[in-house]
Order: C-alpha cells, then sequence, then structure tokens
C-alpha cells in the first residue's frame, strides 16, 4: 500500500462530515438551521465565513426550500451538499423525488432520528427508510472515519455517467455525530487525485437553452424514463464497488462494497445490521466466537440499490439468519428484514427472524444481541422486539 | 479495554473532561472514544460522559455498564445519582472531595482530590462555578497510571478554550496532592 498522505485528530461523526464536504470541493450548501439541523451545517458555515471552503450557503426556510435550493445549484453545474434529520427529512420528501428524477447527482448527509410522536431527538432509521423509495442511494457507516470516506466517495459514485442520481449518507444520531474518535483526514492532493471536479452535460445554460422537467404524459416517455431510473439504480451496485477500490487504492482505506462480512465464514447464525449497531454486533461475535459459538455478521452499507445478490452469496451456509432493524414497518414487519426476505425468496430455505431494537434511542447493548442469537438458535421466527419493558 | 465514567453537573465540563481524556490517550498512540450521556443537558443537571480506551479499533457503541474508573466532578451529585452503579470489585473512583479516601467508607478504590479548591485558588471558573474538569485529569493521571501528565498536559493546552496554562497548572497540583485510599 502506497504512503498515506493524512492528519490524524480526534473528532465528532459531525465534524468528520463537514471536512469530507470541504475535501470533495463542493461549491453550494444550502441548509435550514433549525431543529432537528445537525452541527455539520453548522461547522460548514464557520468554514465558508474562514474561506476555508469557497462554497455559497444560503439559508433558507424550511428543508423543503433546502432541497429546492440545491436542486438549483446543482442544474446549474455546481457540486451541492446539505444534511438534515429526522421530520426535516421527512419534510423533503417530495423534493427527493425531483432531484432523483432529474437525475441530479447531490450528496446529503442524514443524522438519523426516530420520528415523532411523541417528541425524541434519539437515533433510529425511521426516517432515512421512510425515503427508500425516492430513487436516492443510501448507504449506512458505522464510523465517523467511514462517514468521512463515504461522503467524497459519493460524489464519485452519484456523479459517474453511469448512475446519475442522488445519494444519501446515514450516520447514527449521537452515536457518530456527537462522538469522538479518531480520524484520518487525507491531504487535498489526493482527494483531487480520487475526485475529480464536476461537469454537468445537461446544466442549465443561457447560449443553450433546453426544457427540464416538462410534462409527460402516459404515452410520453415518463414511464421509460423511471425505467431507466431502476436500472441505473441496478448499475450503480458496481460503480460502487469500483469506486470503493479505487478509494482503497488512492486513499488507503478499504470497504470492501456493498456490504462487510465479519467473521461469517463457517457461521451457524448470522445477524445481518447496519450503522453502529452493526459494529457493536461485531465486537459482541468476536466474544461468542472465543467461547465456540459460530456466529458471524454482516454489515449492510448500501441499502439502496439492495445488495441482494451479494446476501444471499454471504449466508447460503447459515442455519439461521436474523436481521435487526431500527425501524418498523408497521403492519408488515422490519424494513430490512421485509427486504432480506424478498432477496431469499427462491434462493433460500434457511429460516429468518427479524429482530427490531433501538427505537427511539433505546441502547442495543451486549446482552440485546446475546439474546437475538440465543432467540435464532431455540428456532424462533418471525418479527421480535427486543428490550421491551414489560410494564409499557 | 478500559471504560471510564464522568458523573458532573452542566457547565462542569465533564464531558470536555471525556474528551480531554480520550485525546491525551490517542496522544499516547492509543484507539479512543469519547461521548455525552445523550440527554438534554441544562446547566447544573447531572451530566454523564464515557471515555473507551483500547490498543486496538473499538467495535462496542453502547453506553458504559460497567465501568473501570469512575470521576466524580461534584460530589454532591451522589446524593441524586447512584455513581458507582455497574462498578466492579476492582474498580477505581475518583472524587472531588476534600475529604480523606478512607472516611468516605467505599468498597472500590478511592481516591480523593480538592479539585474546587485548587480550581478557587488559581482563579479558574468563579466561586459559585469552578472549572474543575482539568484538575480531575491530573487527580486521573497519578491514581490510575494510565494516561501520562505529558499527553495530559498537551491535550489541556489543545482542547482549553482559554488559560491553558492555569488548567494545565490546575492538573499538575491535582497529580501531587490526589490521596489514594489503596
Amino acid at each position: 500500500m502506497r504512503e498515506i498522505g493524512s492528519k490524524t485528530s480526534i473528532m465528532t461523526g459531525n465534524e468528520a462530515v463537514a471536512e469530507g464536504v470541504r475535501l470533495s470541493k463542493v461549491g453550494f450548501i444550502s441548509a435550514y438551521p433549525i431543529t432537528p439541523q445537525t452541527t455539520i451545517v453548522e461547522k460548514l458555515a464557520e468554514m465558508v465565513a474562514n474561506r476555508e471552503i469557497s462554497a455559497r450557503y444560503v439559508e433558507v426556510e424550511s428543508e423543503h426550500s433546502a432541497m429546492a435550493a440545491v436542486f438549483a445549484s446543482e442544474i446549474a453545474g455546481v457540486r451541492s451538499y446539505t444534511a438534515t434529520s429526522s421530520q426535516g427529512l421527512l419534510y423533503m420528501h417530495e423534493m427527493l423525488h425531483w432531484v432523483a428524477g432529474q437525475r441530479l447527482p447531490i450528496v446529503m448527509s442524514v443524522v438519523n432520528r426516530a420520528i415523532g410522536p411523541p417528541w425524541n431527538i434519539w437515533s433510529d432509521q425511521s426516517d432515512s427508510m421512510n425515503q427508500k423509495d425516492t430513487g436516492w442511494i443510501q448507504v449506512y457507516s458505522e464510523s465517523n472515519q467511514e462517514a468521512m470516506d463515504t461522503l467524497i466517495m459519493g460524489y464519485r459514485i452519484a456523479e459517474d455517467s453511469g448512475v446519475m442520481l442522488p445519494f444519501m449518507s446515514m450516520e447514527d444520531a449521537f452515536i457518530l455525530s456527537h462522538t469522538s474518535e479518531q480520524v484520518a483526514i487525507p491531504d487535498q492532493e489526493l482527494v483531487d487525485e480520487f475526485l475529480p471536479e464536476f461537469r454537468l452535460g445537461f446544466k442549465v445554460d443561457s447560449d443553450r437553452p433546453m426544457g427540464y422537467g416538462s410534462y409527460s404524459t402516459p404515452d410520453g416517455p415518463f414511464m421509460e424514463l423511471k425505467k431507466d431510473m431502476m436500472e441505473s439504480m441496478w448499475k450503480s451496485a458496481n460503480v460502487i464497488k469500483k469506486v470503493t477500490r479505487e478509494f482503497s487504492e488512492i486513499l488507503g482505506r478499504d470497504y470492501g462494497g456493498l456490504i462487510e462480512e465479519y467473521m461469517t465464514e463457517g457461521a451457524e447464525y448470522i445477524l445481518i445490521a447496519s450503522g453502529t449497531v452493526a459494529s457493536t454486533a461485531k465486537y459482541v461475535a468476536g466474544k461468542l466466537r472465543a467461547d465456540g459459538r459460530k456466529v458471524g455478521i454482516i454489515r449492510i452499507r448500501y441499502f439502496r440499490p439492495f445488495p441482494a445478490e451479494d446476501i444471499v452469496r454471504a449466508t447460503k451456509d447459515a442455519a439461521h439468519i436474523g436481521v435487526i432493524d431500527r425501524s418498523v414497518s408497521f403492519g408488515s414487519g422490519g424494513t430490512v428484514f421485509n427486504e432480506i426476505r424478498a432477496a431469499l425468496y427462491g434462493r433460500s430455505d434457511i429460516p429468518v427472524t427479524g429482530f427490531v431494537a433501538g427505537i427511539g434511542g433505546r441502547d442495543v447493548r451486549e446482552e440485546d444481541i446475546e439474546e437475538m442469537i440465543n432467540l435464532m438458535a431455540a428456532g424462533k421466527e418471525g418479527t421480535v422486539f427486543i428490550n421491551t419493558r414489560g410494564d409499557q | 479495554m478500559l471504560e471510564v465514567r464522568f458523573h458532573g453537573r452542566g457547565g462542569q465540563g465533564a464531558v470536555t473532561a471525556s474528551k480531554m481524556l480520550a485525546l491525551a490517550s490517542f496522544l499516547s498512540g492509543e484507539y479512543v472514544i469519547s461521548f455525552p450521556f445523550f440527554g438534554t443537558e441544562r446547566r447544573g443537571a447531572p451530566v454523564t460522559a464515557f471515555t473507551r480506551i483500547d490498543t486496538t479499533p473499538i467495535l462496542l457503541k453502547t453506553q458504559v455498564y460497567n465501568p473501570d474508573v469512575v470521576v466524580v466532578l461534584d460530589s454532591k451529585v451522589m446524593e441524586t445519582v447512584d455513581v458507582t452503579a455497574g462498578m466492579k470489585p476492582g474498580s477505581s473512583l475518583i472524587l472531588n472531595s476534600p475529604e480523606a479516601p478512607e472516611d468516605l467508607g467505599l468498597p472500590y478504590h478511592v481516591a480523593t482530590v480538592d479539585a474546587t479548591r485548587i480550581a478557587t485558588d488559581l482563579g479558574l471558573g468563579n466561586r459559585t462555578n469552578p472549572i474543575i474538569n482539568t484538575a480531575m485529569l491530573g487527580a486521573f493521571s497519578k491514581s490510575t497510571g494510565l494516561v501520562d501528565m505529558t499527553q495530559i498536559r498537551e491535550a489541556i493546552s489543545e482542547m482549553s478554550p482559554s488559560k491553558a496554562d492555569v488548567n494545565v497548572s490546575a492538573a499538575e497540583k491535582a497529580y501531587s496532592s490526589v490521596r489514594m485510599g489503596w
């Protein structure tokens, strides 16, 4: 591996993400600064004020407007960024479809927080899982370093001519966003080598007038445009793998691909999780392996495109699969659980159990992961809520 | 892996102390993670913060339930918060208190330091709200031997918003005056 030019220091997930935005040479940032906003944009506002980043920063009156503002800047050919969380993301929902449908490769950070009522500022994935059908690539990180690196990779992936889809990068509230750990900040020259300047082929240009977002009837190209989005999303899986490999060659950190497999070789029980819960699950699997229990973890990094093929391959020798969800589709099941079962349909007879845990920021502890493994070993199927209080 | 829990009140700097300890350990070549108890912070309300230190990357992302060391910035907090919760028989408790460790009658390794007096004498903060977090780090270094004063000094200098040299002096005074009951 080549010598990596970087400076390591201690910082929160939000600070690390802001560094990632700076290194990606973003030209336009828009955000709504009121709760549930994140300190990412606070840090970026400071960077803009101190001229550490030459971006235009525009404060708006709502998250819906923030997404509308980055839509406008991106279509004018400027690399753009915004961040939000929780109810703020829900308020953006309509614009998320417009950005994806217009094929604008905007990158956005989402700090995962619960959706009220009751009011709750803590971490779960209900906000971003509710956006899974908007046409955005979605990725979950487990460390501050990964959150920063993923943001930089995000622009490369989204702006790839075979993809041209927006990119949503998640960080667990508090557990990453407000937690300090070491992060290596790469030198700008290395990032420049990895991430070329942004050029938008169909940018708004008064010398070359074009129509955008016009009307389409049932006989028009509407349905074909949606089919093309689906195909681009599937194609993005290979682009993600290629870009992740190039990132490791230039910047020295290898995140594998759409999933991370941890101790899955010879594993009887495989737990599938994403975000920081997957990190804790890896820790517990290491301890259980030392006791001779054959436990492995699959960490889903990319939820869109859904890594169905990778999961079928990585679980094929397991006796039982468990899926941890930090969000639930009421009347159906855990969001990831449902997708895993769909991926395995007709290709595997392995039983799958859904575990709903960590809702509204309830800590997912070592004993909770152990309980999941024990329930799998006991042959429990269906959907199980973990660590709920009996009297509530 | 070493797990440390800090108790204090909003405004006393428990969260900063947890971060400074992480930085000092990082400067000593360790992997670290530092985080507050995620709640709604108010000045004067009990605050908890955590630091994990290890020789390998830290995967465990839960709160700290069984701390190896507990640091209490304000012994009055003990009236409403069970600061010993989850402590193991060999765990250490470092208290900001003018009392001798053996007078407290606690079944742990107890160390005491009069951090309030150190801070007041040095003019850190004011009499009603002295800044005692840096003194507690000096006491931590001496009583646990887990992180060297060289790195504690460096971390305080890097992270103090003002009066870095006075904060370093507070840590040094606490280092030389902490009393260990073991």
